[in-house]
């Protein structure tokens, strides 16, 4: 067999590091500065993010109670509760999600079942990807001009609604379209193999087993409508009414209007500023459950899938 | 016979958490020659060479026992720097993994990162990588080109020009043909007998054929314990083992 | 009689289907509409590179520079604090984060991700501005430097997560070839694992750029809403989306002042239109540059 020697590097070369340490160090120096950085940056951003938790937590416990909860406001708003903006905020979103549901579910089964590969599908994305790019304050232009008054809606639930939902759409149609290309396309063949019509399959397979995941990117997007502020600030909202909405047709005081109203508008600032605090902390908590519990939801789904 | 070992292996138990995928592997691999890995899948064979240049510390749940000597210094003692280890032992994996850079970057990635910056050595040693891996005629006109752009064998000699760019001592080929057609599988064989003249290389693979034709010594290795080590001849000739040679015959796996 | 069935369900998603693309064309529409009166009174070049902005006084001045250049200003800032803290916080739970920290922050930054702008308006209104002004000694902290500040961390989760998700779609073999030659992480990291998912970070930023530009109640609190050119990053300024939340609720319909708002929506949109499709076009690219699907 053959012998052989160490092998020995010809061309009288060496790496830096086989020899000395100078590479390997400067390597190691720059290794540890850049992860400190790294550790700085998530640090700042969550004790910025943290801090503003803390300061409306702390603020506002306070001032909830349950009269804060559940009563109207009284004395020109100094007094009293904000019930009447909590039920605001739960109309619209709700007649945003009535109305982006459908029209986004229809969406989604277009692009993912029946879509053919043609120039009208790249046009529907593009638009969705647009929409979804539009600014809030732009979406409550459009509602003005168009539902308060060409449709004649007037200032209203219904506008707020319509305005809040066509903001919702790009997100409920991805949301929907993600969940329905997690079904296995073995189910739909094992469905059409069976002799099941195309809209058969959809609505006894596609839509039941991709089902979970749509409404967890409902919920998602519930939790944006509800914390939005511009979109209703022309079409929907009101500093102050006397009692609850008594139809789609009346303007609604809604949360986070509310704050902003409080801090802009009034006359008695202590007193606004303590009841905005309040406001805040429950559309934050309203909010972050919504979202908390979506999340939560979802992730559990991909663990069940297994992807 | 006088063969230098250059990595020594001695009662390594390796684990996945609490599952063993190798039990008390003594296993010596000689200095400028090619030493395969052959068995059935989930035999512990790639996890075995991932160990030569601590890949496995990847893996959070991994934990290794026993002793690994690389030119007889213990490469799993804490004081070891995984980094320059790293460097002396190359490795080349089952899927080409060009980076997404120009052919030319690629190669010269290693010598960067190592603190060289002699712009006329990298260029020089570019080239000779890649004509070490016989790939120099076919891409010298486009070096400045995406590497992901050649075909599946041209990358993988271009992983092992990446490879030999850093001038490693020993070379893990782990699997390198799994992917690759007839030819290309040919190309990198013959790659192979010609780097042993320089290297010490450990290849695993599945193919038995392809064990025969490259390699000086073959382990054969089965549900993470090595079964038998020895000569290539002698193993797919006159086996020891009764496993052995049931393996070799197609009985399994 | 299915047949008729299913290409009628057929038809009624088609139909459904392009709604979107209604609204979207009815938000041009709209803007168009409503903004070009406006023309009729002044040329569109002093419209958009006047540096007065008095729509109420008589005779009103409707130059939006001053607005565009506070968005830009405010957009900008925004920007130096959100992608250094978004894109470091996603490289710290892509690289350096154990596994139980990753199965917490990921969910946690997506969850803050969704708190309400309005919240952080008031936060910035009642806490920072008052915080940075007795820190730095400034006149009042309500300006562009504040608004910035909120507007950059509030993008923040955001970037963090996108980049992540793009982080998390380079080849473990990328960073396993690169390990395998000597690199060590942070070069890995730098050198590799960042080159390659580039273009998904620079989507990340694009889009991060488009909200903070579209962001209305934040900076309508906390910027200060001086319709003047800024001279300073300290100086309050009026950005476009606070200009329309401002004075919508008082300008006649029908108004030249009304049209300008509308004018400025349009700009606005126009804006975030390009920004969009940039995005699109480098996430596209994106795609094809990892050799995922082509």
């Amino acid at each position: 067999m053959i012998v052989s020697s160490k092998t020995t590097k010809t061309r009288g070369f060496e790496f830096p590091n086989a020899s000395g340490q100078k590479v390997l160090c400067s390597k190691n120096v720059s290794q540890a500065i850049g992860f400190t950085v790294l550790v700085l940056c998530i640090v700042f951003a969550l004790m910025f993010l943290g801090s503003l938790i803390y300061f409306i937590v702390a603020n506002g416990l306070s001032v909830i109670s349950w009269e804060f909860l559940t009563q109207v406001p009284r004395r020109a708003m100094t007094q009293g509760g904000v019930a009447p903006a909590i039920v605001g905020t739960f109309y619209l979103t709700l007649g945003a999600i009535a109305f982006s549901l459908p029209l986004g579910l229809a969406c989604a089964i277009y692009l993912t079942e029946y879509s053919p590969k043609s120039i009208a599908v790249n046009i529907i994305r593009l638009s969705i990807n647009n929409l979804a790019g539009v600014p809030s304050i732009v979406y409550g232009l459009f509602g003005f001009a168009v539902f308060v008054k060409v449709f004649g809606f007037g200032v209203s639930i219904l506008s707020g609604s319509l305005t809040l939902g066509i903001m919702a759409l790009p997100g409920i149609i991805s949301a929907s379209q993600e969940a329905i290309l997690a079904v296995p396309q073995s189910y739909k063949e094992a469905s059409l193999a069976l002799g099941a019509t195309h809209w058969q399959t959809i609505k006894k397979i596609v839509l039941p087993t991709a089902l979970p995941g749509i409404l967890t990117g409902v919920i998602l997007n519930v939790g944006r409508v509800a914390g939005e502020t511009a979109p209703i600030l022309f079409t929907a909202a009101t500093f102050y009414t006397r009692g609850y909405p008594d139809s789609i047709f009346s303007e609604v005081m809604a949360l986070p209007y509310h704050i902003y109203a409080l801090m802009t508008e009034g006359t008695r600032p202590e007193v606004q500023t303590q009841i905005a605090y309040g406001c805040s902390l429950i559309l934050l908590c309203l909010v972050l459950t919504i979202s908390a519990l979506a999340i939560i939801l979802r992730q559990r789904q991909r663990r069940e899938y297994g992807s | 016979m006088d063969l230098e070992v250059k990595i020594r292996s001695r009662n390594i138990d390796f684990y996945y958490g609490k599952t063993q995928a190798l039990k008390k592997i003594n296993l010596d691999i000689y200095s400028n020659m090619v030493t395969a890995l052959i068995g059935p899948s989930g035999c512990g064979k790639s996890t075995f060479i991932r160990l030569l240049n601590r890949m496995n510390d990847l893996i959070a749940s991994a934990r290794v026992e026993g002793n690994l000597m690389i030119d007889g210094v213990e490469i799993n003692d804490p004081k070891t720097d995984v980094v320059d280890l790293r460097r002396r032992v190359g490795m080349v994996f089952q899927k080409p993994n060009p980076f997404p850079k120009s052919i030319y970057e690629n190669l010269a990635y290693g010598l960067v990162i190592n603190g060289i910056k002699d712009k006329k050595f990298i260029e020089m040693r570019v080239r000779e990588s890649l004509e070490k891996s016989a790939l120099y005629d076919e891409v010298k006109d486009r070096l400045h080109d995406n590497a992901l752009m050649l075909s599946g064998g041209q990358q993988q000699r271009l992983c092992i020009a990446r490879c030999l760019a850093v001038e490693p001592e020993i070379i893990l080929f782990d699997e390198p043909c799994a992917s690759l057609d007839p030819i290309s599988t040919r190309k990198i064989e013959e790659l192979i007998l010609e780097l042993k003249k320089e290297y010490t290389i450990v290849i695993v693979t599945h193919n038995m054929q392809q064990a025969a034709r490259v390699s000086d010594y073959t382990a054969f290795m089965y549900i993470g314990e090595l079964i038998e080590f020895d000569l290539t001849e002698k193993i797919f000739t006159v086996p020891k083992e009764k496993l052995t040679e049931e393996y070799l015959s197609g009985k399994f796996g | 009689m299915t047949r008729f069935r299913e290409n009628l369900y057929k038809w009624i998603f088609t139909v459904l289907a392009f709604a979107s693309l209604v609204f979207l064309v009815g938000i041009i529409l709209t803007l168009l509409k409503e903004a070009l009166p406006l023309f009729a009174e002044i040329k569109f070049f002093d419209f958009l590179l006047g540096s007065q902005w008095y729509p109420t006084y008589e005779p009103p001045d409707f130059g939006i520079l001053p607005l565009i250049l506070a968005s830009v200003l405010v957009t900008f800032g925004a920007m130096v604090v959100a992608v250094p803290i978004g894109v470091g916080s996603a490289l710290y739970i892509h690289e350096l984060a154990s596994q139980t920290q990753r199965a917490f922050l990921k969910p946690i930054i997506e969850i803050l991700a969704g708190i309400p702008s309005i919240v952080f308006g008031f936060f910035g209104m009642l806490i920072v501005a008052p915080f940075l002004q007795k820190l730095l000694g400034i006149p009042t902290g309500l300006n562009a430097f504040t608004a910035s500040l909120v507007l950059g961390i509030m993008a923040t989760p955001t970037i963090c997560s996108i980049s992540e998700d793009a982080l998390s779609f380079v080849p473990r073999s990328f960073r396993e070839a690169s390990l395998a030659l000597g690199a060590n992480r942070w070069q890995t990291l730098v050198r590799v694992v960042v080159p390659a998912a580039g273009s998904g970070i620079s989507t990340a930023i694009i889009l991060g750029i488009g909200r903070a530009v579209g962001e209305t109640m934040t900076v309508l609190m906390v910027a200060g809403g001086a319709a003047v050119i800024p001279k300073s990053i300290f100086d309050p300024v009026r950005p476009m989306t606070s200009t329309i939340a401002a004075e919508m609720g008082e300008a006649v319909m029908g108004s030249p002042h009304y049209s300008a708002l509308f004018a400025i929506a349009l700009i606005l949109f126009l804006i975030t239109l390009v920004i969009n499709i940039i995005a699109e076009i480098i996430s596209r690219r994106y795609r094809l540059k990892l050799g995922l699907g082509r």
